[in-house]
């Protein structure tokens, strides 16, 4: 038999299901290797005691015949932005550092009461702003993976959720939580070689996540496979009356409508995207991806977003503002972290708290934030950008009049090793450029794995679609799984 | 548009964020870059375009006027609510005396 | 325009308000969390993690605040924005623990309207003038700071944070601490009237900020104006502007300038001091709130609304005056509290069925009842009036005998009394008491002869021309009826008698 850890969702929960192994098994094998794998620092808190205690529920439900969850005896990690009764939950600030919440996300809810288990809380950049992991205040994230020819540079994970996706390609966790406001789902999935869907933004409940950008952010999961995902995203989406932007819609049966055939289906190749300085390797990529899904019977069209160029400094603009506003809360007066230097008032005491709190990067956006909410100045940034946001938006609107889904890369590069981008701000922006037109639009967009470069790192191929058909996303993505074939792993240096 | 140090000083201090005279000054450069990169958007004509308001096309839904509908939108938790303060008495959280 | 004007050193000023009021929505739970509103519970015992600003939570709209603002528009003939926003105030203070509070700047839910504030001479209103409104807006109320518990703290009470305030801006249209008085209480009246606030200002449901500017008498523009926050009754808003006004006049005469700022007022000092803690008041950073979607309100909603507003104070004044005949004063006292016109319209109702009678014969009976006789006893009682024997259908009982002529008018008054200490049935007081006046023409004619018999040379000189002679018989019949008799019939025998 092979070893428990190297299977996915589906896979452990139908064995979980047949009686070919228990929860507890499951569990036990997740857990062994969370706790062998301290070295790539994937988990801020580990949690092998709720991992075990869910397990036992499954197996006691199931020995007395009851109805198993869509998730049922699957241990997940969850990202540290979701807060879970009793558990520190961080957002991997040191302002938050002990916070415990009395409360549940919605999210991980959904996925307790799916029979998922909790392995622990996964490392991430800074309230979920970096593109690395190399801004969380419990230090970085450490990619599995390695470039090929004995380089023993430590590479990143892609970020915010850069402890998700090591989790996952390190078989840490079957699956893990995710969130995405400008790519953070899907650039570390492309980046560590695994499968990550970010959907229609109001699908997934807010409730209970740490807020980066409200206007942006989604969770989702991240996972082996388009199947996998398809399971977890059930589990996870739904109508929440506690979130006013949640979709008050019914959860498709995602897993069940799967369909790799795409006869009748027509895919959108926008030519923006094939920006300059874009890694030969990943063009290439981006050849092969379009060449599989012809052969899956789609038919192949040239579409234009016009705008895609002015997406990233629109994210620039309206993130970091949202977020100047959103994190104006960690105050030091109810919980997490206060600074009260000697005979300092109440103001000195939350920009103290907030200094001492909040990384580098955290505060770059806050102050960018900050300034271009700030009067004389709302007009010329904040109202453009959203401006430009609508715009970009009626791009995808009138790409969409011509195609189904979109295909396009996931990141202009793979993965780059940590430090070789962090003094550059810019550059580590430019990342998601790829990425952020979607979130901008609150489209559904995954990332799929197609291959590795010339370094043996893996690359992944982008497919967007319409507001609402996660569907046509997942098919796509796995009629590109199907023919990329792709069964690279990387090597277990860690234990 | 570029920042000063003075004018990220200013921002810092709205933003309730201490920084010392080097951060300020690491600061100023930073800040400049990413401004005069987000500045590109001056060139897109906008008008006549309206600012987005809403991702997905939605509106907002109104709940009936219930008290503590569900404890978590409700009341009645105080030890919930103060459970992580850095400083609690008597049922109250303790901040710095303020002068008004 | 008022005359009230303010003398300085080189001239006259006058001085122009504006009135931001923030009233607190009547709604049983906060305008974002489902925790309660109700006055006086255990520091933070109503705070939900939302209102506690706790990691990632949201914030959902109470359906019921979103109505009574419109109503309250609706009320004040203002235009009703089927679209609107949420924004977000951003800054940091203890007793605001989101570090923004959940406004409306952009798209307020209500837009222009305006309030009748009535002529009062005495008061130094002239006569009858409009107030305009600007606007109302729904937002977030704040928690509480107490500095006084503690030798190096403040402690922080959320139980108020959250809940629902209208905020109603007034177009600088007030010229005199009379008309800003005015404004208030009538604002407050329309408030308790639609049911939209309680007007409680002692508990905090209603407070103001004020805004003066003084400028020379006939000058165009408007002075620089300052803000003074949260004044929590009529008289001190009123004190407010006295003050203010006065304080900005010697400022200017000595050569000084008026800086746009926030102030607070001290009520044992009564003067106006600079609130150093609102420095970032001119950045607020206001945005759209990204947790909250526009708020669109249909047409089936407006005509709930709308159809749901009772006659409001303008309304049943004019209706007072018109249909039921009462006097300007009277319709006045009557419709300028919920409470007043309720207990009065339920007594007209009840006094008029007794009677048999249209509302409109006995409404003058009614209101000088109401609005005189009856507070005056219960007043006189002091704590020996017992509130539950108030009935309308004890009161209605006395007025209809008092119609009927069964008892005096003195005689009314006693009964009452004896009603309010012990409940008892006022026809059966008259019985038993004594209290019924004589209307029996045949016991009355046989004293008033004794009477005349008595006097003969009275007589004699009354009909010789001393018309005055008249009291003096009344006087010596009602002696002799020992009070009883009533006065009308007393007067018109006797006239016949006398010839
Ligand atoms: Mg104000
Ligand atoms: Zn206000």
């Amino acid at each position: 038999m092979t070893d428990i850890t190297d299977l996915g969702v589906a896979a452990i929960r139908t064995g979980v299901a047949q009686g070919d192994f228990s929860a507890r098994e499951v569990a036990e094998g997740f857990n062994a290797n969370v706790a062998a794998a301290s070295a790539l620092n994937a988990f801020i808190v580990t949690t092998p005691e709720k991992a075990l205690e869910a397990a036992d529920k499954v197996d006691a439900d199931r020995a007395a015949g009851k109805t198993l969850g869509s998730m049922a005896g699957v241990p997940i990690g969850m990202k540290d932005l979701f807060a879970t009764d009793g558990v520190q939950t961080t957002a991997a600030s040191h302002i938050l550092e002990g916070f415990v919440p009395q409360y549940e996300s919605t999210v991980s809810s959904n996925l307790w009461a799916a029979g998922a288990g909790m392995l622990g809380k996964l490392n991430l950049d800074q309230f979920a702003m970096g593109s690395s992991n190399e801004t969380s205040y419990f230090g970085n994230v450490i990619s599995p993976w390695k470039r090929s020819g004995g380089s023993n540079a430590q590479m990143s994970p892609g970020g915010s959720s850069g402890g998700s996706s090591t989790a996952v390609s390190a078989r840490l966790a079957p699956a893990a939580t995710g969130t995405d406001t400008g790519g953070s789902i899907r650039q570390p999935a492309a980046f560590t070689g695994i499968t990550g869907i970010k959907p229609t933004y109001g699908r997934c409940s807010r409730w209970g996540v740490v807020a980066f950008a409200s206007s942006l952010d989604q969770a989702g999961p991240m996972a082996h496979d388009v199947r996998d995902c398809a399971i977890m995203l059930g589990a996870m989406a739904g109508f929440d009356p506690k979130d006013s932007t949640s979709l008050d819609l019914p959860v498709p049966d995602w897993e069940g409508e799967l369909n790799s055939d795409l006869k009748g289906k027509r895919v959108g190749i926008p030519r923006e995207y094939r920006m300059d300085g874009t890694d030969p390797e990943i063009l290439k990529s981006w050849d092969d991806g379009i060449a599989w899904l012809k052969d899956a019977g789609a038919e192949v069209v040239d579409v234009r977003l016009p705008n895609t160029k002015y997406a990233l400094p629109a994210y620039y603009i309206i993130a970091p503002a949202e977020a100047s506003s959103n994190l104006a809360r960690y105050d030091g007066v109810r919980y997490g972290l206060r600074d009260l230097p000697e005979g300092s008032g109440l103001q000195d005491m939350y920009a103290a708290t907030r200094a001492e709190g909040f990384g580098d990067e955290v505060k770059r956006r806050v102050l960018i934030g900050t300034y271009v909410l700030s009067a004389g100045y709302y007009d010329a940034y904040y109202t453009q950008a959203q401006k430009i946001r609508a715009l970009v938006a009626k791009d995808f609107e009138d790409a969409f009049q011509k195609c189904d889904v979109i295909l396009a890369p996931t990141t202009p590069t793979a993965s780059f090793g940590l430090g070789e981008k962090s003094d550059d701000p810019l550059a580590m922006y430019l990342n998601d450029v790829f990425a952020v037109p979607a979130s901008l639009a609150g489209l559904p967009a995954m990332s799929v794995p197609c291959g590795v470069n010339g370094e043996g790192l893996p690359l992944g191929l982008q497919i967007i679609g319409r507001a609402f058909d996660e569907q046509g996303v997942l098919n796509a993505g796995l009629a590109i799984e199907e023919r990329a074939n792709f069964t690279a792993k990387p090597d277990r240096w860690w234990v | 548009m570029s920042v000063d140090k003075q004018t990220v000083a200013k921002i810092a201090s709205l933003a309730r964020i201490q920084m010392g005279d080097a951060e300020l000054e690491r600061m100023v450069p930073e800040l400049n870059n990413i401004l005069n990169w987000v500045e590109q958007l001056g060139e897109v004509d906008c008008s006549g375009v309206e600012p987005m308001t809403a991702v997905i096309p939605n509106t907002l839904r109104l709940r009936d006027d219930v008290v503590n509908a569900d404890p978590l939108t409700g009341g009645d938790r105080r030890d919930d609510i103060l459970a992580n303060a850095p400083a609690r008495e008597h049922g109250f959280f303790g901040v710095p005396k303020v002068i008004e | 325009m008022s005359n009230y004007r303010i003398q300085g050193a080189t001239g006259d000023w006058e001085v122009v308000i504006g009135l931001e009021v923030h009233a607190q929505v009547t709604s049983k739970s906060k305008l974002f969390s489902s925790a309660s509103t109700e006055f006086g519970a255990e520091p933070n015992a109503q705070v939900s993690l939302i209102d506690a600003a706790m990691p990632g939570m949201l914030p959902v709209l109470n359906a019921e605040c979103v109505r009574q603002a419109v109503r309250t528009g609706m009320a004040i003939e203002a235009q009703i924005n089927t679209y609107s926003r949420f924004d977000r105030k951003n800054y940091f203070y203890a007793d605001l623990p989101q570090g923004y509070q959940i406004s409306q700047l952009y798209h307020p839910i209500v837009g222009e309207g305006k309030l009748l504030i009535a002529r009062d001479e005495k008061a130094g209103i002239p006569e009858d003038k409009y107030i305009g409104i600007e606007r109302i807006h729904i937002e977030q109320d704040a928690g509480k700071l107490m500095h006084d518990q503690h030798p190096t703290m403040s402690y922080v009470d959320l139980n108020r944070c959250g809940v629902a305030l209208m905020e109603i801006v007034s177009k600088p249209d007030m010229t005199s601490p009379a008309e800003a008085g005015a404004y208030v209480r009538k604002l407050r009246s329309i408030l308790r009237y639609v049911g939209s606030c309680d007007g409680n200002m002692e508990e905090g449901s209603m407070r103001a900020d004020v805004n003066v500017s003084v400028r020379k008498v006939g000058a165009a523009e408007l002075g620089t104006r300052t803000e003074t926050k949260n004044v929590n009754s009529v008289r001190f808003v009123m004190a407010v502007i006295e003050q203010e006004a006065r304080r900005q006049v010697d400022l200017i005469e000595e050569g000084g300038t008026v800086v746009q700022e926030t102030r607070l007022y001290d009520p044992d000092k009564n003067e106006t001091r600079s609130m150093r803690s609102k420095e970032d008041a001119h950045d607020y950073r206001y945005f759209p709130d990204p947790d909250l979607l526009p708020l669109r309100l249909e047409d089936a909603f407006l005509v709930e609304c709308r159809a749901s507003l009772p006659e409001l104070p303008d309304a049943k004044r004019l209706r007072y005056t018109g249909e039921l005949g009462m006097t300007e004063y009277n319709a006045a006292q009557l419709t300028a509290e919920v409470e007043t016109f309720a207990r009065f319209e339920t007594l007209l109702a009840e006094t008029a069925r007794q009677a048999g009678k249209t509302e409109a014969e006995v409404a003058t009976q009614v209101a000088n009842w109401t609005l005189s006789v009856a507070p005056g006893v219960i007043k006189s009682l002091g704590d020996e009036a017992r509130l539950e024997h108030n009935t309308a259908a004890a009161n209605a009982a006395i007025l209809q005998m008092v119609s009927a002529n069964t008892v005096s008018g003195g005689q009314a008054k006693e009964i009452y009394e004896i009603v309010l200490k012990t409940g008892r049935d006022p026809a059966e007081i008259a019985e038993t008491e004594g209290l019924k006046q004589q209307s029996d023409t045949g016991a009355i004619e046989a004293e008033i002869d004794k009477v005349l018999a008595a006097n003969p040379d009275k007589v004699a000189e009354y009909r010789g021309g001393k018309d005055k002679l008249f009291g003096f018989f009344v006087g010596q019949t009602m002696k002799a009826m020992q009070g009883k008799a009533n006065p009308g019939v007393v007067n018109e025998l006797l006239k016949a008698k006398l010839g």
